[in-house]
């Protein structure tokens, strides 16, 4: 009997190895080509699969709302995500490793910009093909991008250099509104600055220059945190931050000539998918460039201790200063994104709640770590969306979740841990001949 | 003359709220080195359990089972509502705080943030986006003191707010437990060898600002009497910044920081218009933050604190 149960035991933990064992060969390049594989087949299958297992139509996001708004419908939610989003995948996955690992290979060998291009390409195939199917889906991912932004950008701050800042809301909204200020006011008719003042057709190319200028005022807003950050840390600075953002908040709201509390409308729709897309794939590459930089060392050195790297011939004060600047610009770029996709801002949307959602996200994620952003970014941005149908309740298990991390990963998920796109997309070992 | 007279008694109800919610605050911060973001919040949860036992007191007054004077009620009221709300704190610490004692200081901010989301979507949850309108148990009684309005309230809240104060400072200075809270704040991680149960010390500073928050919750209802599930926001923010101002984990400071604050407000309403209260308060705030980082009685960074 005892035996018997022993060899049970042994022979899942067989099926658990060697499923592991199938999948850890598989290089980036496999699960890319599978995602596309899988967002090709619901382009093409996706209505009629749906309509055939009784659904509506093609669930939203992967069916979790589904799940939750009809909840006798959650057989069919499921059959959908495992034929259309998971087959593909593993199919990919398990029969492909060896050829795949070969392509990987030889993109590797292809100059490395151009590989750069290739997989980012890729990337940028798939989440166009995705979210074809619905606007809402667009609107989602654009949102998700942004909370990425928002979210590296101020885990420079809170993360590398270990200030607790609470002005991220704050140079958002600054960006957000100088950048569509000179949008509307160079390429949109609209009632608060009247006729635009060059041609239209000019906009999308110009609009990069609006976004950068946005940031560029975040940043210029950024020295009122920077230079008193020269005498005092910790809390302090922290409520030197959050009197930042509240200043900023009110400042807006009193500023007539942009709307005052009713807000700012009629952005021109320039930030579409691939716009977000590019900005995002920038900032993460900028900022991990940064965090890797010897400036970036410089920044974890002041958090351990400043006494300590100013005797090893750290210059704080001037790192501090591009670490604020630095961030508040990318916050910033993040608040113009925002403006241009909701095409409507107003100065309520960058208050507490704002806060809380991005200290969410970082802490979430995990600090000082590029991948714990993108991760925290993105799972609470889809998880917010996926348990929409519950309403308030939404707002008391995303916090517990958040609590639940916090106790037992107090640092947050993916803490401290580097990103490295070379190490990223190198082939995964062939497989060794089983003894 | 009148009419500075009149907003500084203004001023003085508005700030009484600020100093007693700061205060909570700043004893958290005293001992435990940590910010309660919670704690606004708690401030709306004291109010509306001063509603429920108010309404609860009235309906057993209305069944004729007893009857009391107004005032009577208004400090049952107060009382209980304190010794409930203390409860809450306690709750507080042991879920958000406690486990939390060896992580990062941010960790704990989180978790508090986090816990206050909870508290308000709860209170929406339960009783529903509107707003409660706080029963009235005094008669408001104005008094002209020589073209100087004071209604009765007024003169209560005021009373209520620094007697609760003075209270506080004598418990902290005079008792067994309040030296034990002394002590913690002076060094948090000797005191538990000496025999001192960190833990019990932490619910007590807990209960005790969060008992304060209850009273000035009821005092807003009594005051003004509107009570909405985001009333924490506005309030403990202010209040918090109000607990720095003072200087972390000092009493006094907390409580003139918090009048302070109550004066700015009152008086930028009355020169300015009312829109610009925030930014201008902010502004000064920032302003004093920049020249004094420390707050005005708190000792600069790195440095033990007292309370």
């Amino acid at each position: 009997m005892e035996k018997e149960k022993d060899r049970e035991i042994s022979k899942r933990k067989k099926v658990t190895d060697k499923i592991r064992l199938w999948f850890s060969h598989v290089p980036f390049i496999g699960w890319l080509l599978g995602c596309l594989l899988a967002v090709v087949v619901e382009q093409i299958f996706g209505s009629m699969v749906a309509s055939m297992i009784g659904l509506p139509k093609i669930p939203a996001l992967f069916g979790f709302v589904i799940i939750l708004k009809e909840p006798f419908l959650t057989p069919s939610a499921i059959i959908y995500v495992l034929i259309i989003y998971l087959l593909p995948v593993f199919l990919i996955a398990r029969f492909g490793s060896a050829w795949l690992n070969a392509l990987a290979r030889k993109l590797l060998s292809l100059p490395g910009w151009m590989t750069t291009l290739l997989y980012l390409l890729l990337m940028y195939g798939i989440l166009h093909i995705w979210s074809d199917i619905s606007a809402y889906r667009v609107l989602t991912m654009k949102l998700m991008m942004i909370a990425v932004i928002l979210t590296l950008s101020l885990n420079v701050i809170n993360g590398y250099m270990g200030e607790f800042s609470c002005s991220h809301p704050g140079f958002m909204a600054i960006g957000a509104y100088v950048s569509s200020a000179l949008t509307v006011m160079l390429f949109a008719d609209d009632k608060l600055f009247g006729p635009a003042l060059l041609p239209p057709a000019l906009g999308p190319y110009l609009f990069p220059l609006a976004l950068i200028a946005g940031g560029a005022a975040a940043s210029i807003g950024a020295l009122v945190i920077a230079i008193p950050s020269f005498r005092t840390r910790g809390d302090y600075l922290a409520i030197i931050s959050l009197a930042f953002m509240f200043i900023v908040k009110s400042i807006i709201e009193n500023l007539e000539v942009v709307g005052g509390p009713r807000g700012m409308g009629s952005q021109p729709d320039y930030a579409n998918l691939p716009t977000v897309f590019i900005w995002t794939v920038a900032c993460i590459w900028i900022i991990n460039n940064f965090v890797t930089s010897t400036r970036g060392k410089a920044l974890n050195a002041i958090r351990d201790d400043e006494l300590a790297a100013e005797a090893m011939t750290v210059n704080t004060r001037q790192t501090k200063m591009t670490a604020f600047l630095f961030s508040a610009f990318w916050a910033g770029v993040a608040g113009g994104l925002f403006a241009h996709v909701l095409r409507y801002v107003n100065p309520g949307t960058f208050g507490i709640q704002k806060l809380a959602e991005v200290l969410a996200m970082v802490y979430f994620g995990g600090l000082n770590s590029v991948y714990g952003s993108i991760f925290g970014a993105v799972s609470l941005s889809l998880l917010e969306e996926f348990l929409r149908p519950l309403e308030l309740f939404k707002w008391i298990i995303i916090p517990l979740l958040l609590i639940f991390v916090m106790i037992y990963r107090p640092t947050g998920l993916i803490a401290f841990r580097e990103f490295n796109f070379q190490k990223m997309i190198q082939p995964r070992k062939t497989p060794d001949k089983e003894v | 003359m009148t009419f500075f007279l009149q907003n500084l008694v203004n001023a003085l109800q508005w700030g009484s709220f600020y100093a007693l919610i700061a205060l909570g605050y700043s004893m958290v911060y005293g001992v435990l080195m940590l910010f309660n973001f919670a704690h606004g919040d708690i401030f709306m949860v004291g109010a509306y359990i001063g509603f429920g036992v108010a309404t609860g007191i009235a309906a057993l007054a209305s069944l004729g089972m007893i009857a009391l004077p107004g005032w009577i009620t208004l400090v049952l009221t107060i009382i209980i509502s304190m010794i409930l709300t203390s409860f809450v704190g306690i709750l507080v610490e042991r879920i958000g705080y406690r486990p939390l004692r060896e992580a990062p200081r941010a960790s704990a901010a989180i978790t508090g943030l986090m816990i206050g989301i909870i508290l308000e979507t709860g209170n929406l949850a339960l009783l529903g986006a509107r707003r409660i309108s706080f029963p009235p148990m005094i008669e408001s009684v104005t008094y002209n003191l020589g073209g100087v309005f004071v209604t009765n309230k007024k003169i209560m809240i005021v009373a209520v707010s620094i007697s609760l104060m003075i209270a506080l400072s004598q418990f902290i200075k005079k008792t067994k437990w309040g030296m034990a809270m002394r002590a913690m704040a002076y060094d948090y991680a000797v005191i538990p060898l000496m025999g001192v149960p960190l833990n019990t010390i932490a619910a007590l500073t807990f209960a005790l600002g969060s008992a304060l928050a209850a009273a000035a919750g009821i005092l807003f209802g009594v005051a003004y009497p509107v009570l909405d599930p985001y009333m924490g926001i506005v309030f403990g923010w202010k209040a918090f910044v109000a607990a720095i101002l003072g200087g972390r984990g000092s009493i006094l400071g907390a409580t003139l920081a918090g009048f302070l604050l109550g004066f700015i407000e009152i008086f930028v309403a009355m020169i300015f218009p009312s829109t610009l209260r925030d930014l201008i308060a902010y502004s000064i705030i920032l302003m004093i933050l920049v020249f004094r980082p420390h707050g005005f009685f708190g000792e600069p960074y790195s440095a033990k604190l007292r309370l």
